[in-house]
């Protein structure tokens, strides 16, 4: 790779959290079609365990959709039992889509010209 | 106990009268759930009205728990039960809807579908409007006592408060087909609001499994009614959406095929593009290649989309494959209380002090089980109830804190200690905390099963008074 600068994901793709039980889906959608390789390289299960830590998810699951440049993940249990059995205020998760877009990423310079927002929002 | 399966599912595909239709079949949603705004449904209308050809509008009202909500209000009032917004999210559009033959479709029923309906045809000659004809779907209900054994073990020693079978399309199709101009469900799947109309309005077999994915998908799109176009998007500078304070509603135009185009009705605020359609096509999805409903299993994996127009986006490549052999089923039960309390901190060493109150409170609240605290304004959403995020984070220097702790509990008194432990804050805690607001809150606890079929009977009638 030539050379490139690390980033927040918020700036190569936008998601939308959404909740069933004790399950979180989020979707990772990239703002450009030539940022999905790099987002399907670096956007792994692994990586996003590791986002979801203090989460304790007991299982990620990454799903591709190369059509929508989308990905969609599915994170068990990391929604404290779910709506009704949550203490947090968001006891949805809807907030979780933002944790995951915090994700930093390794872009090359050549492709920084496709992500959105800027430097200082990070 | 098993109940019979006496809903006729091929009755009226092979009935002669029914020919197959062609023409376009616009969908309009005017509610993504209970409470949602209520003054959105008239430019869906104008604008479905403006289409001319077959149209429906469909409200969709009902989330995981507000049916156990809709039974506990039942229960003080056995004619309510059903959405409480009802008479607000008709009575502007209910005229015209009749008027211009435009059929709707809702969930609005809840626990209650027939006084739902029994409202709407009250409300209809209060305005001195011919006489509706109203269907109400009826099945889903299992909470009787009787039809426990249905639910097999999954409710056992539960204090429950509803269980519901998710039904499909089929029911609202038949009413459809019988005549029905209005049709008051309780629990369906979200998307069938959409299928029942397809499916009536195209004639297409009920196994023809890729025509009822996309129909199915286009029933996805509309039922959270704006996050397609423009609700739930926006962010400053990077996801900009206009009129927000006035955003239009969707409208989902179906062909032949099944096939979708979104758009949203002329001078409304909002946005329909490739990026709002493709957040909510993935919205609460699990595996795109099945996702699941009672209707068909949907795979939206080789799916794509078309921006085709100005706030105009088509769904293409949705295929369909046959509809699982079981019913979801959610029950909700009592259990216990939910216990909140708040108090702010500002200006110097606020984040200290912040910190400070929860450690009093974790000590006066010693034993009754886990406390959870958050601190508003340093971290308090996407750490978990174990509160591991906060532990991990250094003390700060945040200047405006709002500490929050919340507590589960069987027994109310217990709960109730919270609240107390909070107050006393006002002169036991640090200096200068003031705001405080306590709350204590019945929890309804969820668990779900998957039931045969058969063993939920789905079927629709007409209620009394309906004109023949």
């Amino acid at each position: 790779m030539s050379e490139a600068i690390t980033t927040p994901l918020h700036r190569a793709a936008h998601g939308r959290a959404g909740d069933k039980g004790d399950r979180s889906n989020i979707s990772v959608i990239a703002w450009h079609p030539a940022l999905w390789p790099l987002l399907v390289e670096q956007v792994t299960e692994a990586a996003v365990t590791r986002q979801f830590a203090d989460r304790r998810p007991s299982k990620v699951q990454r799903y591709l959709l190369p059509k929508l440049h989308a990905m969609n993940f599915v994170l068990d249990d990391v929604l404290d039992g779910g709506v009704n059995d949550s203490l947090n205020l968001d006891s949805h998760g809807k907030a979780l889509s933002y944790l995951l877009l915090d994700l930093r990423l390794v872009v090359p310079v050549e492709l920084t010209g496709y992500l959105v927002g800027s430097e200082e929002q990070v | 106990m098993t109940l019979k399966y006496r809903y006729p599912t091929r009755r009226c595909i092979s009935s002669a009268s029914q020919t197959m239709q062609t023409t376009t079949l616009h969908i309009g949603c005017a509610a993504g759930f209970s409470g949602d705004r209520t003054d959105v449904a008239g430019p869906v209308v104008d604008a479905l009205i403006a289409c001319g050809g077959s149209a429906v509008l469909i409200f969709e009202t009902l989330a995981e728990r507000t049916l156990a909500l809709a039974q506990l209000a039942r229960r003080s009032d056995p004619d309510g039960g059903y959405e409480p917004l009802l008479d607000d999210m008709l009575r502007p559009v209910l005229a015209r809807c009749l008027a211009a033959g435009i059929r709707i479709v809702s969930n609005f029923g809840a626990a209650n579908p027939a006084g739902a309906a029994r409202r709407i045809a009250a409300l209809a000659a209060e305005m001195g409007l011919p006489s509706p004809r109203i269907a109400i779907v009826e099945g889903d209900d299992l909470s009787r006592p009787e039809q426990r054994a249905v639910l097999g073990s999954v409710a056992d020693g539960l204090s429950v408060v509803s269980a519901n079978a998710y039904l499909g399309a089929e029911a609202i199709a038949d009413a459809l087909l019988a005549g029905a101009a209005i049709v008051v469900c309780g629990r369906v799947a979200d998307p069938s609001l959409a299928v029942g109309p397809a499916l009536a309005h195209f004639g297409w077999a009920r196994d023809d499994w890729d025509r009822i994915a996309r129909a199915t998908m286009a029933g996805h799109l509309l039922e959270c009614g704006s996050q397609v176009s423009g609700g739930y998007y926006a962010d400053p500078g990077v996801k900009d959406v206009p009129g927000m304070a006035q955003l239009g509603y969707p409208i989902a135009e179906i062909d032949a095929d099944g096939h979708c185009t979104i758009s949203k009705p002329p001078c409304t605020g909002g946005r329909i593009d490739t990026h709002t359609v493709r957040e909510q096509v993935l919205y609460e999805v699990h595996d795109p290649a099945a996702y699941l409903t009672p209707d068909v299993v949907a795979d939206i994996s080789e799916a794509e989309v078309t921006e085709v127009g100005a706030d105009r986006v088509r769904l293409t490549g949705v295929r369909g494959h046959p509809r699982p052999l079981t019913l979801k089923v959610n029950v909700c039960y009592q259990t216990g209380w939910l216990a909140e309390g708040e108090i702010s901190y500002a200006g110097v060493r606020a984040e200290a002090r912040a910190r400070l109150a929860v450690d009093v409170l974790r000590e006066r609240l010693q034993g009754i089980g886990p406390l959870r605290a958050d601190l508003i304004g340093v971290t308090s959403i996407f750490g978990d109830d174990a509160g591991r995020r906060l532990e991990g984070q250094p003390p700060g220097n945040a200047r405006d804190v709002r500490v929050r702790v919340a507590l589960k509990h069987a027994d109310r008194s217990q709960a109730e200690r919270l609240l107390r432990e909070v107050t006393a804050l006002y002169c036991c805690g640090p200096a200068g905390g003031g705001g405080v607001r306590t709350a204590l809150r019945a929890r309804l606890g969820t668990v779900s099963c998957f039931v045969p079929r058969d063993s939920v009977p789905a079927s629709f009638r007409f209620i009394e008074g309906s004109p023949p």
